[in-house]
């Protein structure tokens, strides 16, 4: 048995599981490359991920977008192993693989069998330093990426006024721009700013590799100094904060785009747990967002959904592991008959009942035994274990963190919920988008039989 | 994301290297088969009880399954939607209702705490056996499904594909949406969804599935517990066979978009299907093996036309289809389905190449392992093989099954069943 799990019951609490976690071993090489492994032995696989400290918030203007961009020309070769060697070989090896790119982090990763551990260690020490950035390749990809953009955002209404809204909301902080970047910036970006971004980013002394699995830590160490001690370090420069600028009242903004349903988002400037001094208002933000979206019975989906029955839907979401501070966000898709008002006035109701009368025991415990829960099913998950080390301690947060989670969580008292509420969920640093449905225009449907015959289905 | 996770793409299964998880069989006192493997290590359970309730069963009352299933756990016994979440959410557990073509699926996760699990449990048997299907909220959740249908129409990933399954299946129970379409389901009364529970919701037609650290003991409780509230009833007439159309079919549906989205397929196999391991191989080299596909290097990475660019087989208790997808800028449409189709020739001509072949096999099978590592997979690996009635041990033959695949097989199974010259392509995007 691996996860030692205590249970224990308290008057009034039905569930309080403290979870104790399986350590994570840490070791930092001399070329400065952080390496965390974490045991789990339930099958013989393992997950093996590599977290840069760079991503769109790390990004100038003119730019946007190259870290996404940097990240898919991850895959086009080194000297050693060309365009396409990369996949093969891990596909070879019965290998899943992939990468992402965030606001604060790109990261790469590929799932194993537990001997096959190495092969990924070498192909990605190999195009940690040594990748072939060439403009016929990015030429290529650029293409690509530009699908990606339209599939992702310019053929989603809802997807395509959340970047409005993020650009209005935030004045000069980086997290006004998206991860894939605007569109101009995608078609103008040359090889030397991506061999720069590169160069600038790309090295032991910025990144963590992460390991859990059905593996030992010592083994790991050694096979990880094999294959990364000895890449050079880079002098990293430390990022200009871009502090965001205070805000002074609400904001509020219309998009029109053809759509069939109008839709509502909201967003609250908050702290995140890297920003706060008090480290408890970004747990107790946490459970504020537990207490409106944690859930069916939670009051988003109680009050306004059932209840009120204004909202066909309704959600609300903070995150404290940003690099940033952010934005406590609300949405929500009216009921037929309501408006995107009425809706933004029931919203702000919730938001003023948190401000004014304490959280029930009842909503309390829930959110702690969701959380608590939850803890033990994520562990169900290798990847997701590795993903949630990787990010802490890629936001700057520290991985350290992960653990105290539930702990601190479990903590929090109704007080401190209304509190945060008080404190930041404010009128003045709010910011509002309403999505106005334009007509689509009719569709036409035109069909030929291949080879010419005729079809009478449609 | 470098690539586009879909999970039909990856929805294959496995086969057996070091030790398949050890499926136990039984049936309860009334009568309804239950698959249980044990897994220690975490204080979890994975808990399924599966109808052959899925949309297929709708007959002309296009969404009537998937309506259903929503309202079950709005009202059960004294209990309404809010007091039916607060005892799931009050323990930690997570509660979900799933419905697809074939069937309607309750799931359960829960802590396996005795106290913890015993309230979920009794929860989740009232929503099975005593649903209050009260109008009110069956009124609430017709408006919420109408308005995610409407929501549906500003996709033309979701127009293309109920596009495609219409033109392949005509008249056949899988043809239409599973969420149905606004004609039929604003014409639904309460008293509809409650003859199709009644009518779909017995124990002859339902199966549990548990996957978790409980002992057999405890799983032959829960498992009983759950269907004891449950008539008996029948089960459900055999759905028809598809009948596969000769004909190829290029249609167009116009939609303001950037993007044109391309479906290209045909009927391909069925859950017990003799062909199976040869397509599902010779699939994953054609289309279904991510970022080594020979589709994905011809669209993508030769030539840069999409993001995405896949192909897979959607095996059912019927023939499901085969699909071939990719979304390019409108003015390069033509281009990029010429290229598709051009690849999918050039596979079923030549079949793959005795490389291609090896290549395959070991991604296969070296990541055996991987296929049911965590307990969220392997439920979904037992909960299939329970629903389609395959072997017990089709996890152990899995590999034997795949290493008997050869060249001459897939070219065979491929010539014979996915011909060029019946595909039918369907796209959404804008022309003018």
């Amino acid at each position: 048995m691996i996860f030692r799990i205590i249970f224990f019951t308290l008057v009034c609490i039905p569930l309080s599981v403290y979870s104790s976690n399986v350590k994570v071993h840490e070791r930092i090489f001399e070329n400065g490359l952080k390496v965390l492994v974490k045991e789990d032995h339930r099958s013989p696989v393992v997950v093996s991920q590599i977290w840069y400290k760079v991503g769109s918030s790390y990004e100038p203007g003119g730019i946007t977008g190259i870290s996404h961009m940097l990240e898919h020309m991850m895959f086009k070769g080194t000297e050693k192993h060309p365009a396409g060697e990369f996949s093969r070989i891990i596909a070879e090896n019965g290998g899943r693989e992939n990468a992402f790119t965030g606001r604060d982090y790109t990261a790469y990763f590929q799932t194993m069998e537990k001997s096959r551990l190495q092969v990924s260690f070498e192909l990605e020490a190999d195009r940690m330093r040594n990748l072939q950035l060439t403009p016929d390749e990015l030429k290529k990809e650029l293409e690509v990426v530009t699908e990606e953009r339209r599939m992702r955002t310019d053929d989603k209404p809802r997807s395509k006024m959340q970047e409005y809204f993020m650009a209005m909301a935030f004045t000069n902080s980086a997290y006004k721009n998206p991860v894939i970047g605007w569109p101009s910036d995608i078609a103008n970006y040359q090889v030397d700013d991506l061999q720069a971004w590169y160069q600038l980013w790309y090295a032991p002394n910025n990144a963590t590799l992460v390991v859990v699995g059905d593996i030992k830590p010592e083994d790991v160490f050694l096979l990880a100094e094999k294959y990364f001690a000895g890449i050079t370090t880079s002098k990293i420069k430390p990022l200009k904060p871009q502090a965001e600028i205070e805000q002074h009242g609400v904001r509020k903004t219309t998009v029109k785009l053809p759509a069939k349903l109008p839709y509502l988002l909201m967003g609250y400037k908050v702290p995140v747990l890297n920003s706060v001094e008090n480290k408890s208002e970004a747990y107790a933000l946490e459970v504020l967002a537990g207490i409106l979206d944690g859930g069916s019975s939670a009051r988003l989906a109680s009050n306004l959904v059932r209840g009120k029955q204004i909202a066909v839907s309704a959600g609300a979401g903070y995150s404290m592991a940003s690099r940033l501070p952010e934005l406590f966000m609300l949405d929500a898709t009216p009921a037929k008959g309501q408006t995107v008002f009425d809706l933004e006035y029931a919203l702000k109701e919730e938001i003023y009942n948190l401000k004014t009368d304490l959280v029930s025991a009842d909503e309390l415990q829930r959110v702690k035994a969701q959380v608590l829960a939850g803890a033990v099913f994520q562990r169900d998950s290798n990847f997701y274990q590795a993903m949630q080390l990787g990010m802490f301690e890629t936001v700057g947060i520290g991985w350290d963190k992960v653990d105290e989670y539930v702990e601190k969580v479990n903590q929090i008292t109704a007080e401190q919920v209304r509190n945060v509420a008080r404190k930041y969920l404010l009128e003045d640093q709010l910011s509002i988008a309403y999505l106005d449905p334009q007509p689509m225009s009719e569709q036409k449907h035109k069909s030929s039989v291949a080879g010419g015959r005729h079809a009478d289905f449609f | 994301m470098r690539i586009f996770f879909s999970s039909l793409i990856f929805l294959l299964f496995s086969h057996t290297a070091n030790s398949a998880a050890k499926i136990e069989h039984w049936q309860t006192t009334q009568g309804s088969p239950v698959f249980y493997v044990q897994t220690k290590g975490l204080p979890m359970v994975d808990i399924q009880v599966v109808f052959d309730a899925g949309s297929a069963r709708d007959g002309n009352q296009q969404g009537i399954a998937a309506l259903t299933s929503a309202l079950l756990d709005t009202g059960a016994g004294v209990w309404n939607a809010d007091e039916i979440a607060q005892r799931f959410e009050s323990v930690g557990a997570q509660f979900g209702i799933n419905v697809s073509r074939d069937n309607a699926t309750l799931s359960l996760r829960s802590l396996t705490e005795e106290k913890l699990l015993d309230k979920a449990l009794l929860t989740m048997q009232e929503i099975l056996s005593k649903p209050a299907f009260k109008e009110a909220d069956f009124q609430r959740e017709k408006s919420r499904t109408l308005a995610g249908l409407k929501h549906r129409e500003e996709s033309p990933g979701a127009l293309a594909s109920i596009a495609f399954f219409k033109s392949l299946y005509h008249d056949h129970p899988y043809a239409h949406p599973v969420a149905g379409v606004v004609e039929t389901v604003s014409g639904f009364s309460v008293d509809d969804l409650r003859a199709f529970y009644k009518q779909y919701y017995v124990a002859s037609n339902a199966m549990v599935v548990i996957v978790g650290d409980l002992n057999k003991q405890q799983a032959k409780l829960t498992a009983e517990s759950l269907i004891s509230g449950l008539d008996i009833g029948q089960k459900p007439v055999a759905l028809p066979e598809v009948s596969f159309s000769k004909q190829g079919v290029v249609k167009h549906i116009e939609f303001p978009s950037t993007q044109t989205h391309v479906l290209a397929g045909l009927i391909g196999d069925h859950r017990k299907d003799p062909d199976y391991f040869s397509l599902y191989v010779g699939n994953h080299i054609l289309g279904g093996s991510g970022l080594v596909s020979q589709l994905f290097a011809e669209v993508r990475e030769k030539r840069g036309l999409a993001y995405s660019a896949y192909s897979y087989f959607s095996p059912m208790l019927r023939k499901g289809p085969f699909t071939m997808g990719l979304q390019t800028r409108n003015d390069q449409t033509d281009q990029a389905v010429q290229v598709m189709l051009k690849t999918l020739k050039n596979f079923v001509k030549n079949g793959p190449t005795e490389d291609a072949l090896i290549a395959a096999k070991k991604n296969i099978t070296g990541g055996f392992a991987m296929r049911f590592d965590t307990n969220s997979k392997l439920t979904s690996y037992v909960s299939m093989i329970g629903f389609y009635q395959l072997p017990l041990d089709y996890l152990e033959v899995f590999q034997q099954k795949v290493d008997a695949v050869t060249v001459v097989s897939i070219k065979d199974a491929f010539q014979r069943r996915v011909r060029p010259e019946f595909i039918h392509t369907i796209t959404v995007g804008a022309t003018e």
